[in-house]
């Protein structure tokens, strides 16, 4: 199952001259760029391990590309994601994010029902592989 | 895409290049602000030939393969290498050899770690944020220390060497310093010597140029010597020069931040009335002269610490 | 056009209050050399004078109007520090090219204003000038806060941006799409739409104004069907996802239920009709805030008096309203769809709800400096026959912090419903991806959208039913500053 997160999920996975751009863009915007990877595609799941900090005052797209490649080297399997953060006062966010990574078999997402009152449901989620 | 751009042209029309790449511009901004240093301006022109030619034979399909541009710049300190390097960088880019054309300028603080697992990541922080432009790393030698064979200073060499043969396209390195300095630590680490491809040397400026760099400097700030000033100075020149640590131009601006200072003091004990602009724009020779230089002591060229008077 | 007079305050005291009728400039609702304090409240107002009125006592009788003054005079005045409570009409200028109106500029000490409620505010700024007899027509065209006011009010419950944090989505608008049709399908039928359109790739779907709880679907019918499919959705596709649960009913406590209702299931966001009333819309506000709820606004029934440029509220000051009452959604228009709006204006209600700070801009109708005092940022919502084929001129026109609403476009389209909604998201993405690329997406918009039709057929499919729609009405509300035009494909 293809998970959807991220900014371009509906495309085709982008190439790597395609993930250069896209930092281009986010460098010239000003945003620091973080890499960050999980096995958990859970739709909650905030978290994702990162692969250093942010990296900060980068001038060029290589310098992310280089830790990109790194952590693909260290991950094969896992997603890897990139996030922009916007410092920006009343922004002080994320940007942008999107899914440069994928394991080669995606797991699905099992979603578990409980009755609860009348006929409302809980629902759970959990990631199955 | 469009296909037709893929077939190589027949001819290049070498002026016309030199003319859109505004390489002709950077060297004018060399000759206008940098006063001297000939042989330099003269090697920097001979690379901008060469790689504008290099760049118009890969268009032709001639070679396919980016030069390796980094480059070392020997000579002694005040003559000019940081400036230059940052010229270069201009010139890179619009020869369209680096992406970005920014100048990172370290030395081994920025590079190696006080403990292990430190330096790899440091220096992996300064090439990610070189990319796209040139590295510039000052006093390169003091990455290596023969007598300490667990100085982390090698491990930055081994990421640097790395990234020197892996990123051509990605970055340039400049390593500068000391000629003879340089070329011991090129005799131990041969693995630069083979990646660098320019040798810059950057000699040290004459007692004319740094006159003339001297009213440059004072010119720039309002300021004149008067025609005694100007006698002492050259005759301070001709002492400090023989004295340790001498930095030409970087000697001299140090020598004139203290003669203006002089000159304050001097205005205050001495003025009692009205000031013209003349008066507070003038050094004159007693405000030269006070150095110790003249009794046979030493000035101090270190860089002065924020905050700090002359 | 009239010649503009220049009326005196009368300051001896004895005539001033005097018995009998005086004018308004004269009591004192005039004063072309007042400097404006940081603190004060600015109204901008666009009147049309009876003939024979002179514009300056037309302006100041709506200062007076909505503040102090009556008719007559009255002693009691006398009892206060009277001259701080009127409100000074000082400045009045005509409209360009609009032979007969005029620009009334305001100013209200705020001493005059409740802290926190739009009630208080509008039932002076609005309260009954409107209906005054010396006027043929009146708009309230801007409103200027001072921080010190902003600052009393809450705002938007979430804000976009933290709203973009819960749903883990950055860096491309939103999507959404109301559900067909409006009204008649049962709660389960209901549902699978919402299934199949969040399915296929929308972030949102939506449920429209006059959904409630009619005979054919029960409100908790449609919660729970809604909630099954909002849920079921998140699960094939890893993302959050979301269905605005329209909350709106007759009474505060009914709409409570459905809000309390809504958080029992899950649901990450509600919505009310602005028809509701500006007490309710605080309160719902509050409700939201305590209970961790985006609040969706659908702007039901603004086009009474937000159309005619002559008469009634421009739209960018009831969404300059709605932002301190506290909305995370507002319905700001789509200046290419089916509903009113000149692409400039538009884009000055899309400014009054994401900018920190408005600066002046005449063209886009904005003509007061507002300091938002660090309120949050409100996301607004393009909806109303937009579809796919548009979305190089949307994201030119609205950037990336907007929710677009393609209902028929996702519903109607040839394929199927998952199909529609697959055929928006990858047209965003794609769109998204060439302008971060640099393309000139206004100019190579439709290029960049038959590229990624070649492999993806539900694009290509919408392309060749709606490609060719337009809207091409000319705009009623449009700005007094340039010519403008709504945009051709």
């Amino acid at each position: 199952m293809r998970i959807t997160q991220g900014c371009f999920s509906f495309l085709p996975d982008l190439s790597d001259a395609q993930i250069t751009a896209q930092v281009e863009y986010c460098l010239e915007n000003g945003w620091a760029i973080g890499v960050e990877y999980t096995d958990d595609p859970h739709p909650r799941n905030t978290y994702w391990d990162m692969w250093g900090n942010p990296m900060f005052d980068l001038r060029d797209a290589k310098g992310v590309m280089m830790e990109l490649d790194a952590c693909r080297a260290a991950h094969p399997d896992a997603y890897i994601r990139l996030n922009a953060f916007d410092d920006t006062r009343g922004v002080e966010s994320v940007k942008m994010s999107f899914i440069v990574n994928r394991p080669s078999e995606e797991p699905t997402i099992h979603m578990q029902r409980t009755d609860f009152e009348g006929r409302t449901q809980k629902y759970a989620w959990d990631v199955r592989r | 895409m469009d296909d037709t751009t893929t077939i190589p042209p027949a001819t290049v029309d070498l002026a016309a290049r030199y003319e859109a790449s505004g390489v002709a511009e950077v060297l004018r901004e060399l000759d206008a602000e940098l006063i001297g240093l000939e042989p330099v301006k003269t090697r920097i022109r001979e690379t901008a030939a060469l790689l504008l030619v290099d760049r118009a034979r890969r268009d032709l399909g001639l070679v396919q393969e980016t030069p390796t541009l980094h480059m070392s710049f020997t000579g002694n300190p005040g003559t000019g290498k940081t400036t230059v390097a940052q010229k270069m960088a201009g010139l890179l880019h619009r020869l369209g050899y680096v992406r970005k054309g920014h100048l990172v300028s370290v030395t081994r603080d920025d590079l190696v770690g006080q403990y292990i697992g430190h330096t790899a990541p440091k220096t992996r922080e300064v090439l990610k944020k070189a990319m796209g432009g040139v590295l510039f790393i000052d006093e390169a030698y003091y990455l290596y220390k023969p007598d300490n064979e667990r100085d982390y200073g090698q491990e930055a060499i081994e990421i640097l060497l790395q990234v020197m043969e892996n990123n051509r396209d990605d970055l340039v390195v400049i390593m500068a310093g000391y000629a003879d300095r340089m070329d011991t630590f090129f005799a131990a680490n041969p693995g630069f010597r083979s990646r660098i491809a320019h040798h810059i040397e950057f000699p040290d400026y004459s007692d004319g140029e740094l006159m003339r760099i001297a009213e440059q400097m004072m010119a720039a700030q309002s300021y004149r010597l008067d025609d005694g000033a100007k006698a002492a100075l050259a005759e301070y020149v001709e002492l400090r020069r023989k004295q340790p640590h001498f930095a030409n131009a970087r000697s001299l601006r140090n020598a004139l931040d203290r003669a203006r200072l002089r000159q304050a003091n001097r205005l205050f004990s001495e003025s009692s009335g009205p000031l013209t602009a003349e008066a507070l724009s003038t050094i004159q020779e007693p405000d030269i002269r006070a150095s110790r230089v003249f009794r046979g002591g030493l000035d101090v060229d270190r860089p002065r610490q924020q905050g700090e008077t002359p | 056009m009239n010649e503009l007079s220049n009326p005196q305050e009368i300051t001896d005291k004895k005539k001033r209050y005097a018995a009998g009728v005086l004018k308004y400039a004269q009591m004192g609702y005039w004063d072309g050399d007042y400097e404006p304090k940081d603190t004060d409240v600015l109204a901008l107002f666009r009147i049309t004078p009876q003939e024979g009125v002179d514009p300056i006592e037309a302006a100041a009788a709506v200062a007076g109007e909505s503040s102090t003054a009556t008719w007559t005079v009255v002693w009691t005045d006398r009892l206060t520090a009277c001259d701080s409570y009127r409100a000074k009409a000082y400045k009045v200028e005509p409209v360009p090219g609009t032979p007969g109106q005029y620009f009334c500029y305001v100013a209200y000490d705020l001493i005059l204003f409740e802290e926190g409620s739009i009630a208080n505010l509008t039932a002076s700024i609005i309260g009954n000038v409107f209906s005054f007899k010396p006027l043929k027509a009146a708009r309230l065209e801007d409103m200027r806060f001072p921080v010190a006011y902003v600052k009393t009010y809450k705002g938007p419950p979430t804000g976009l941006i933290v709203e973009r944090e819960r749903l883990d989505k950055f860096g491309k608008p939103l999507l959404g799409a109301t559900t067909k049709p409006k009204l008649g399908l049962s709660g389960k039928n209901y549902g699978r739409v919402v299934y199949e359109g969040l399915k296929g790739g929308l972030d949102f779907m939506k449920d429209d104004e006059n959904i409630n709880s009619q005979p054919f679907m029960h409100w908790r019918d449609r919660f729970l069907y809604c909630m099954e499919a909002v849920n079921h959705a998140t699960a094939v596709t890893g993302e959050v996802k979301g269905h605005y649960l329209n909350i709106t009913a007759g009474t505060m406590e009914e709409m409570y239920r459905r809000a309390e209702f809504a958080k029992q299931l899950g649901s990450v966001i509600v919505m009310v009709d602005l028809i509701i009333g500006w007490t309710a819309i605080q309160s719902i506000s509050e409700w939201c805030r305590q209970n961790d709820m985006i609040l969706h606004m659908h702007r039901a029934g603004h086009g009474t008096y937000t159309r005619q440029k002559s008469h009634g509220i421009s739209f960018r000051v009831i969404a300059k309203w709605l932002r301190l009452a506290g909305v995370d959604h507002l319905h700001c228009g789509t200046a290419v769809g089916k509903l009113e709006g000149d692409p400039l204006t538009v884009q000055g209600y899309y400014n009054v709800c994401r900018e920190t700070r408005n600066e002046v801009d005449l063209p886009r109708g904005i003509f007061f400096e507002q300091d938002w005092g660090d309120i949050k940022k409100v996301m607004p919502v393009a909806s109303g026959g937009i579809h796919a084929g548009q979305m190089h001129q949307l994201i030119d026109l609205f950037g990336d912090d907007v929710v677009l609403q393609f209902g028929g476009g996702t519903i109607g389209h040839p394929m199927g419903i998952q199909a529609g909604a697959t055929a928006n998201r990858v047209a965003l993405e794609a769109m998204v991806l060439a302008r971060n690329e640099g393309r000139d997406i206004r100019n190579e918009g439709p290029e960049i959208l038959r590229e990624a039709a070649k492999w993806c057929k539900p694009l290509e499919a919408a392309l060749e039913t709606w490609g060719n729609i337009t809207f091409n009405y000319t705009p009623t509300d449009t700005s007094d500053f340039v010519p403008t035009a709504t945009p051709a494909m």
